[in-house]
């Protein structure tokens, strides 16, 4: 198949998955301004981390005064995920050029990897296929800096009385609705919070976000040890 | 906030997308790795999402004036039986509006 029609099917793939990305994005950037933030920190904190949950929890743990440490270290926890991507990705992308590899895991965000991903374990042969991965990031990459920008300047006029802060955890509950039907990830989603809440002024450092979430992956490997006994 | 701090974000995520990629072992995790990784969402999110809807601004837990758990209850109940995210957020931003303006919580 051709460069440029396997690259429009990556678009098209996409596509679908952008819809929930625009309020998303939009949110981010009007938080950015809530914050306080200047708009060409908040666009350029898209640009450089490109990474959603990763600027939202960079945003909050930084306006709660954490320290840059605490910081990073619960940023790699959020972007953790991606390492199993780059895993399993790794071998569609062993041949191509470092340039290549570069490129494409700067955009390789959850929708790219899903839909790409899929496209990569039905075309194995074709050795054009990462144009799919170029198409799906950079689809990912354009909305989401569009979709900032919107916040960006819906920031500045949205009225404070709404409370837009709330946005936060309901647009991360959002992201979590295909786990809510499996018993095991809402066991590990309620010891995660849990510990959160109640440890959030004795976990010192603002360290709350990491502590609770290592505390809830033991229970998850926990949980993996449990099934594969009963098997 | 430094622009450092934002490179140094931006340098770990890429790292993590980036790391795998080119790391020459090709089974690097195992199975079970694997389904652990599969729960870093899980275990991750809700310690952002528990504290923003149980906390009030001084860091104690709000049980009683604190519209935000009904409309997150709210927003678990619709995300639940529709599987849209969209829809999931408008509904909790929605009650949550109506909860505030409406009802005066």
């Amino acid at each position: 198949m051709k460069k440029s029609k396997i690259f429009f099917k990556g678009i098209s793939d996409v596509s679908p998955l952008m819809i929930p990305v625009v309020p998303f994005g939009i949110i981010f950037g009007a938080i950015g301004m809530d914050l306080g933030l200047s708009p060409y920190m908040t666009l350029g904190m898209s640009i450089i981390v490109f990474g959603g949950a990763s600027q939202i929890v960079l945003l909050q743990l930084f306006s709660g005064g954490a320290s840059s440490l605490v910081i990073l270290s619960s940023v790699g926890a959020v972007n953790s995920r991606h390492l199993l991507y780059g895993a399993v990705l790794s071998e569609h992308l062993s041949s191509l050029k470092l340039i290549w590899k570069i490129i494409l895991t700067y955009v390789m965000v959850d929708q790219a990897y899903a839909v790409s991903n899929d496209y990569f374990k039905k075309n194995k042969k074709n050795t054009n296929k990462h144009y799919h991965l170029l198409a799906t990031g950079f689809t990912c990459w354009t909305i989401w800096q569009i979709s900032t920008l919107i916040g960006i300047f819906l920031g500045s006029i949205i009225p404070e009385e709404l409370g837009l802060t709330f946005a936060i955890p309901i647009t991360f509950l959002a992201l979590l609705i295909n786990d809510f039907k499996k018993l095991n990830n809402v066991i590990v989603m309620i010891i995660s919070g849990s510990i959160a809440t109640f440890g959030y002024q004795v976990i010192p450092f603002k360290a709350y976000i990491i502590v609770s979430a290592l505390s809830a992956l033991l229970v998850a490997l926990f949980l993996t040890n449990i099934n594969e006994d009963k098997k | 906030m430094h622009w450092s701090l934002i490179i140094y974000c931006g340098i770990i995520t890429f790292l993590t997308r980036f790391s795998m990629v080119v790391l020459p072992k090709k089974d690097t995790f195992g199975k079970k790795t694997k389904i652990v990784l599969s729960y870093v969402p899980s275990a991750i999110f809700p310690a952002i999402i528990f504290p923003l809807i149980f906390l009030d601004n001084a860091g104690n837990v709000d049980l009683e004036s604190n519209p935000k758990i009904l409309a997150a209850i709210v927003a678990v109940i619709i995300g639940y039986f529709s599987r849209n995210i969209i829809i999931t957020i408008f509904s909790g931003l929605i009650s949550y509006w109506a909860m505030i303006f409406l009802f005066g919580f």
